[in-house]
C-alpha cells in the first residue's frame, strides 16, 4: 500500500484512513457533513497527492496530446489549463483528465490515481509520434485548498497575485518560502480555490505554513468523504462511477470538452463525431429525490411502469439540500429536466425527478 | 470508547437494554463512530415479528448502507420516530435519544446469548 507524503500528518490529526486507489487515505477527519459545509462556507485542505502526474514535452508533445485527448489542446496559451478525456479507441473513456500548458512543448497531465498505472500503459502504446513522456507521480505532492476563504488566506503565504490566476489558468513561483510551486486556480468542488503541486520533500512545510495562516478562518482537513459528496453537488463525473470504459463522453454529457474541429485528429473521432450527429440511446442526467431515500451506485432506475431505464452512477444525501441526489444513465425518453423517474432502493421504488445540474 | 455495563452486545454492534419482557435497541458508540454522519434511518418492521438475527432496518451514512440486526426475536413494538427527521441523534447520543427500536420479546433466555460490556470491549479492541 503506499502513503502520500501527508500520511503522518493525517493520523496524527486521528483522520480515519481507508484504502483507495492502492493508497491509504483519509476518508474524514470530523466528519463528512461537518467537511463538506466547512469548505462550502470557509476552507478546507484535500490531500490529493496521490493523484498522477505526466510530463509530456517535446516538439511532438501537441501532436500526441491533441491524438489521446476529446479537447483541444491547442487553444491552450502557457498558463492555461483544461479539462479534457482519453478516448479509448472503443468509445469509451480510459480516464479523464486536466491538461496543463506550461511552454508550446511543455505539457503536465493530471490523472486519476486509480488509473496512473493503465493511463501510462495506455499513453505509451499510442505514442507514435515519439513525444517525450515521465512519470511523475511518486515525486508530486498536490494540496486543494477550496472554499470561499482560500484565496485570501492562501495570499499571506505568497507574493504572486492569486486574484489574477483565473479559473483553468496557473502560475508557478514562490509559495511559503517553496520556489516552484505550481498554483493553479482548479478544484473539485465548485468552492473556489486552488490547486498546489510540490515536490513531496516540501510537503511538510506547506501544509504547516497553511494551516498556520488559516487558523483564525478555522481552516480544516478534510477527506476523500466529503471530496465525493462536493463535487456531486457540482455534478462534477467521477471516473469508475459515471464515467468509465463503457461510456463516452457523448453519454456522459462532455460534449464540450469533445472537439470536432477539422484540425484536430483524435482517437474515437469517428465514433463520437456519429454519436454526436445520429445521437446516443442514453444519456447521463442528474435527479434528485422527491420521496425520502438515498440513491447509491448501482441501483436501478425504473419507471412508473417498473421498467428498468437506467442506473444509478453516484448517489448521496446533500450536506447543503438536505435531500438525496444522483446521477445515473437513463434511456432516451427520460432525459428531459422534470421528467419524474424512479428509484428502486431495497424493496422499494421512490420518486426522483430529472434536474439540472448543478443541485445547489 | 463508551460501553455502559449495564448493556448488553451483539456481534454486530447492537446494544440491548432489557426492560421486564421488552428489549429497547440501538446501536453502539464504536458503531456510529465507523458508520460516521448517519442521515437516514428506514425502520418500516413496526408490529412485524422477526426472528433473532433477522434485518429490522437500514441506517444510512453518507458513504455506507448497513443493515440493523434483531438481537433476539421478537415483535418490533415500536420504534424512534424522532430519528426520521434527526437522524444524526444516533451520532450524538447512541444509548439515549438514538435508541431504534423496542422489541416484546419472545425468548428471553437469548438474552444469554449475548455479550457483556467487558466481552465486546474485548471484540472491538481484539
Amino acid at each position: 500500500m503506499k502513503r502520500t507524503a501527508f500520511f503522518d500528518i493525517h493520523n496524527s490529526n486521528g483522520a480515519k484512513i481507508v484504502e483507495f486507489a492502492g493508497f491509504e487515505m483519509p476518508i474524514e477527519y470530523s466528519g463528512i457533513k461537518d467537511e463538506h459545509m466547512t469548505v462550502r462556507n470557509g476552507v478546507g485542505v484535500f490531500d490529493v497527492s496521490h493523484m498522477g502526474e505526466f510530463w509530456v514535452t517535446g516538439p511532438q508533445a501537441l501532436a500526441f496530446i491533441q491524438k489521446v485527448t476529446s479537447n483541444d489542446a491547442s487553444k491552450l496559451a502557457p498558463g492555461q489549463a483544461q479539462y479534457s478525456c482519453l478516448p479509448n479507441g472503443k468509445g469509451g473513456i480510459v480516464d479523464d483528465l486536466i491538461v496543463y500548458c506550461f511552454e508550446p512543448e511543455k505539457y503536465l497531465l493530471v490523472v486519476n490515481a486509480a488509473n496512473i498505472e493503465k493511463d501510462w500503459q495506455w499513453l505509451v502504446s499510442q505514442n507514435t509520434e515519439e513525444a517525450e513522456m515521465l512519470n511523475a507521480s511518486d515525486e508530486i505532492s498536490q494540496l486543494a485548498i477550496q472554499g470561499p476563504k482560500a484565496t485570501g488566506i492562501l495570499q499571506k503565504l505568497t507574493k504572486v497575485d492569486l486574484s489574477s490566476i483565473k479559473f483553468y489558468t496557473f502560475t508557478v513561483g514562490e509559495f511559503a518560502g517553496v520556489s516552484d510551486v505550481i498554483i493553479s486556480a482548479t478544484g473539485y468542488t465548485g468552492a473556489g480555490g486552488f490547486e498546489l503541486y510540490f515536490n513531496n520533500k516540501d510537503a511538510e512545510a506547506i501544509w504547516s505554513a497553511i494551516f498556520e495562516a488559516g487558523k483564525e478562518e478555522g481552516i480544516k482537513p478534510i477527506g476523500l468523504g466529503a471530496r465525493d459528496t462536493l463535487r456531486l453537488e457540482m455534478g462534477y463525473c467521477l471516473y469508475g462511477n459515471d464515467i468509465d470504459d463503457t461510456t463516452s463522453p457523448i453519454e456522459a454529457g462532455l460534449g464540450w470538452i469533445t472537439k470536432f474541429t477539422d484540425e484536430k485528429n483524435f482517437i474515437d473521432k469517428d465514433v463520437l463525431t456519429r454519436q454526436k450527429e445520429e445521437g446516443v440511446t442514453r444519456r447521463l442526467r442528474a435527479f434528485e429525490m422527491i420521496d425520502r431515500g438515498i440513491p447509491r451506485h448501482g441501483y436501478e432506475i425504473v419507471n412508473e411502469d417498473d421498467e428498468v431505464i437506467g442506473e444509478v452512477t453516484s448517489g448521496s444525501m446533500s450536506p447543503v439540500r438536505g435531500i438525496g441526489i444522483g446521477m445515473g444513465y437513463v434511456k432516451t425518453g427520460y432525459t428531459k429536466l422534470g421528467t419524474e423517474i424512479y428509484i428502486r432502493v431495497r424493496n422499494k421504488k421512490l420518486k426522483a425527478k430529472v434536474v439540472k445540474l448543478p443541485f445547489i | 470508547m463508551n460501553i455502559p455495563a449495564d448493556l448488553k452486545y451483539t456481534k454486530d454492534h447492537e446494544w440491548v437494554r432489557v426492560e421486564g419482557d421488552k428489549a429497547v435497541v440501538g446501536i453502539t458508540d464504536f458503531a456510529q463512530g465507523e458508520l460516521g454522519d448517519i442521515v437516514f434511518l428506514e425502520i418500516e418492521t413496526e408490529g412485524d415479528e422477526l426472528g433473532k438475527e433477522e434485518v429490522f432496518g437500514t441506517v444510512e451514512a453518507v458513504k455506507t448502507v448497513s443493515d440493523l440486526f434483531m438481537p433476539v426475536s421478537g415483535t418490533v413494538e415500536s420504534f424512534n420516530t424522532e430519528l426520521e427527521d434527526a437522524p444524526e441523534l444516533v451520532n450524538k447520543d447512541p444509548y439515549g435519544k438514538g435508541w431504534m427500536i423496542k422489541i416484546a420479546m419472545s425468548d428471553s433466555s437469548e438474552l444469554d446469548d449475548l455479550m457483556s460490556a467487558d466481552e465486546y470491549k474485548d471484540l472491538i479492541e481484539g
